[in-house]
């Protein structure tokens, strides 16, 4: 069975189609590229897939059950994960608090716990301080776990917040143009670090990204939107060979 | 930059920085507690200050409950009076009808802050349910109507019990008591006659219950799941966390403490009413100013807050008539340097030449 | 008869509210911020009027036009002083100084012309009309009142919608950094917002002052946070929102007055309040607003 199975999705808004027929079948362990001009409808389709919008026609597939209509809240519990292409961290948070949040819901201790410092409160909390510096300690990060979010460098929060969507514990992974901002250097790093975490955790990642290089070096298979419909779809290497893709990102 | 971290084992045995913060904040009460306490038992503390001393605690235990609503949550709420009414009016009420029935003061007093904090909290998921559905400006104002429609629900109840039980009415005749019977709530003219139960103790007891609570609770699984919707909501949806249940948690347990504060409020006088000034909107008003003025989110900034300017207009007695105006200008001016493009710019500016001087001075020092 | 008679007389109260609430919500669409010190430039306004025809000796329509000079002015200067030097900083930082600025008016007037409630005098001479047989009276008060702010609102909407200046205040309020750029005046627009808001509130002073003759430091306190509550109530930022839901709110305490209880209908209103924005979140002719993700 496949990972993630998308059926058909579509959503409108106010009679304009945002994305329309929009199919994809990922594997498990798949690096999948999303591409496409600005206001094709890639974001779109993140907010689809998370349960941000509600989708007006399809419907899609986790691990064989149906997600349509959820709430972002428990599609994240299902194993979808994201992070966003205007960066969303926790920014009055520590960099390890941010990391603790995503932990929520796999390591607890009740609130009544918390409050009147009962054993299980030490003992959670030490699990997950530990767990969050091994995610920060992947990223880089464990020498800033003290630092405030809004405080870290652009490249730095832009991989904090993967870290943080990892703590979930996502089966799969939606990254929003994770090198936007970044340098070459920056860009081929973060290469390397998508490759280790999803061989490390399992994970089957979708990313959209504008950065050829990145997408031609990381994604084995892209699907290329334009006008909300699907332009394109295959191979990396052959659909950005493709003459209507070249058209959709060059124009006439 | 990492080679300043402490390393995992050292950070094992020394205190970490928030369970430091909140040491010092204890420290703060205790140390106030300790010195006044001893002022008024050597009868070295004028009376007219000593009967501040309990106004002083209820106002700290609404302000830090207040902030775990705005600061922690990052929900404006412009009702927190009506949730020390509830509580007030709860509290007072057991305890008129139970003097005789518990003569033992702590035992009924324990009892009618559980009561109180229950009526509170109850409210307060009431009130949940809208801030589930608005937003900002908006929430405010309905928090704002909610307590103003409390405090008129008060103005209008009249309670009275006879051999028959208890009596609810709209009026002081809708009653139809017995002749044994007596009215315990009386419309407009509130409760009469709660046995004065509070003490500096007690509201010091209270004021350290209510920091444990929400200083704890900030410190926790629970505390980081409420910062991180006020932080950002979208991002915390995404990452699993249930934002109803957080926002009502929150208003819930806000409320049960100031239903607490009313209990203590109510048991520091002996008649109970209820106006704009002690439950309407310029109670939850001021009580947003302590919060405010404390910076939000910092539990020690509101405890100092709330103590010092609900002193300060007493304080300022000595000016009279002045006072109240002096104490809005104070307000303005505090606000306009604290968040004031043009003071902040200053401030930035002070701070840099400081910065430069000192690296002057290094400088020089390595050069010789 | 006598719901007719109520529902005239809720129709007046409520366009004071108004005018109150378009104070309010004008100053909201351009300076986002609650002047929560509206409620007292009413108070100003009416004290000016009783000063003025009651120590005075002046005609009403003077002491009026005063009012509304020392108003304007009033609007104007809190703005410059308290308002602009916040322009951005966190919106709470706003509601807070303009608190401040609310209890120093209060103050200022508790000084000044003290703590006892004086009886105001009517500014509106006209004598009450008997309809039906006597079965119905219409004061003088109520039919100058509704009549003064039918013109006025009529002229708001004019002003803001065919005028250049008034195109400009919406520009403002939709988009400051664009109207800047258009070359738009921004902080010359927000002045005149103020301005505007407290003229109408001083217009409101006497108005409410003259069907309710009760005047203390305090008079407009709960008037202002009800007009706050109408112009939430239609939609803030809405100009016809703060019209219609100041008339509605006065119908509505006016009507729960008159038939269930005059102690409740404050709650009542607050209630309607309530209900009205559980049902549509952003008042009854408030913009839907969508967060970009």
């Amino acid at each position: 069975m496949s990972l993630l199975e998308v059926k058909n999705l579509g959503i409108t808004f106010g009679g304009l189609h945002a994305v329309e027929d929009f199919n994809l079948t990922l594997e498990k362990g798949d690096l999948y590229g999303l591409i496409g001009p600005n206001g094709a409808g890639k974001t779109t389709v993140f907010n689809l897939l998370t349960g941000v919008y509600k989708p007006t026609s399809g419907t899609f597939y986790l691990d064989g059950k149906e997600l349509k209509g959820k709430k972002p809240v428990d599609i994240n519990k299902a194993g979808i994960a994201r992070t966003f292409q205007n960066i969303r961290l926790f920014k009055k948070l520590s960099v390890l608090d941010n990391v603790k949040v995503g932990l929520h819901n796999s390591m607890k201790y009740s609130t009544l716990t918390g409050i009147l410092r009962l054993p299980g409160y030490f003992k959670v909390e030490r699990a997950m301080n530990e767990k969050a510096r091994e995610l920060l300690h992947v990223f880089e990060l464990d020498g800033e776990a003290d630092t405030l979010a809004s405080n870290l460098p652009y490249g730095k929060q832009r991989k904090l917040e993967i870290a943080r969507a990892i703590a979930t514990n996502p089966k799969l992974l939606l990254l929003d143009e994770p090198a936007a901002g970044m340098n070459p250097n920056e860009t081929n790093e973060l290469m390397e670090t998508i490759r280790l975490i999803r061989s490390r955790f399992d994970l089957t990642v979708l990313v959209i990204e504008h950065d050829m290089n990145l997408v031609s070096g990381l994604c084995e298979k892209i699907t290329v939107l334009n006008f909300g419909t699907e332009l394109a779809k295959g191979p990396t290497e052959e659909v950005l060979k493709n003459p209507e893709v070249i058209k959709a990102y060059l124009g006439e | 930059m990492s080679k300043n971290q402490p390393s995992p084992l050292s950070q094992k045995k020394q205190l970490r920085p928030v369970t430091k913060k909140n040491l010092v904040t204890y420290a703060i009460v205790i140390v106030f507690f300790a010195l006044f306490q001893t002022l008024t038992v050597t009868g070295n503390l004028k009376f007219a200050y000593q009967s501040l001393l309990v106004p002083i605690c209820t106002n700290v235990i609404m302000a830090v409950s207040l902030n775990l609503v705005v600061g922690v949550l990052g929900e404006l709420s412009l009702g927190h009076a009506g949730f020390m009414c509830i509580g007030a009016y709860v509290g007072s009420f057991f305890s008129v009808v139970t003097e005789e029935l518990i003569p033992v003061t702590w035992v009924r007093f324990t009892l009618a802050f559980a009561l109180a904090a229950i009526a509170a909290s109850i409210a307060g998921i009431l009130i949940g349910i809208p801030v589930l559905r608005l937003k900002g400006d908006y929430l405010a104002i309905v928090t704002l109507a909610f307590g103003e429609i409390i405090k008129s629900l008060v103005n209008v109840l009249y309670i009275g019990k006879d051999s028959n039980g208890f009596h609810v009415s709209m009026s002081s005749s809708g009653l139809n008591l017995l002749e044994d019977g007596e009215v315990i709530l009386k419309g407009p003219q509130g409760i009469s006659n709660t046995p004065k139960d509070s003490t500096f103790l007690i509201g010091f007891i209270l004021v350290m219950l209510s920091l444990f609570i929400v200083t704890n609770l900030m410190d926790s699984r629970t505390g980081r799941a409420i910062m991180s919707i006020r932080d950002n909501r979208i991002a915390a949806e995404s990452v699993g966390i249930n934002i109803t249940k957080y926002k009502l948690l929150v208003f819930t347990i806000s409320a049960a403490i100031a239903g607490c504060a009313g209990v203590l409020y109510s048991h520091n006088l002996s008649s109970l009413t209820a106006n704009t000034n002690n439950f309407g909107y310029n109670m939850s008003i001021m009580v947003l100013v302590y919060v405010v003025l404390g910076g939000l989110g910092s539990i020690r900034g509101s405890v100092i807050a709330a103590a010092v300017l609900y002193a300060l207009p007493e304080l300022l007695r000595g000016l009279a008539d002045y006072r109240m105006l002096i104490y809005s200008i104070i307000l303005i001016v505090m606000m306009i340097v604290n968040n004031g493009a043009f003071f902040l710019k200053l401030r930035a500016k002070i701070a840099q030449s400081f910065r430069n001087s000192l690296q002057k001075k290094k400088n020089e020092k390595e050069a010789a | 008869m006598k719901f007719l008679s109520q529902l005239i007389s809720g129709i007046s109260l409520g366009s004071i509210y108004s005018l109150i609430a378009l104070g309010y919500t004008m100053v909201y669409g351009i300076a986002k911020m609650l002047n929560f010190a509206h409620g007292d430039v009413i108070m100003i306004g009416a004290f000016v009027v009783y000063t003025a025809c009651v120590t005075g000796g002046l005609s009403p329509v003077l002491g009026v036009l005063l009012a509304i000079v020392v108003c304007t002015i009033l609007g104007v200067v809190i703005e410059r002083l308290a308002y602009k030097p916040l322009r951005a900083a966190a919106s709470l930082a706003v509601l807070i100084t303009a608190i401040g600025v609310s209890y120093f008016l209060q103050n200022m007037a508790l000084l000044v012309f003290g703590s006892d409630t004086k009886q105001f005098s009517s500014v509106v001479s006209l004598e009450p009309v008997s309809l039906a047989n006597g079965n119905l009276v219409i004061t003088g008060e109520t039919i100058v009142t509704i009549v003064v702010s039918l013109i006025i609102m009529i002229a708001l909407y004019l002003f803001v919608n065919r005028t250049k200046p008034g195109k400009a205040m919406l520009a403002v309020s939709e988009d400051k950094g664009a109207a800047q750029l258009m070359g738009i005046n921004v902080n010359g627009m927000i002045a005149l917002t103020f301005a505007i808001g407290s003229a109408l509130a001083a217009i409101a002073g006497a108005l409410l002052c003259s069907a309710y003759p009760a005047l203390s430091p305090y008079t407009g306190a709960m008037p202002g946070i009800k007009a706050f509550v109408a112009a939430v109530f239609g939609g803030i930022g809405s100009i016809p929102g703060a019209m219609v839901g100041g008339i509605l709110l006065g119908i509505i305490e006016n009507l729960s007055k008159g038939y269930i209880s005059s102690q409740l209908s404050d709650a009542i209103v607050f209630a309607v309040l309530i209900l009205v924005l559980l049902l549509r979140p952003t008042g009854i002719m408030g913009k839907k607003i969508n967060e970009k993700v």
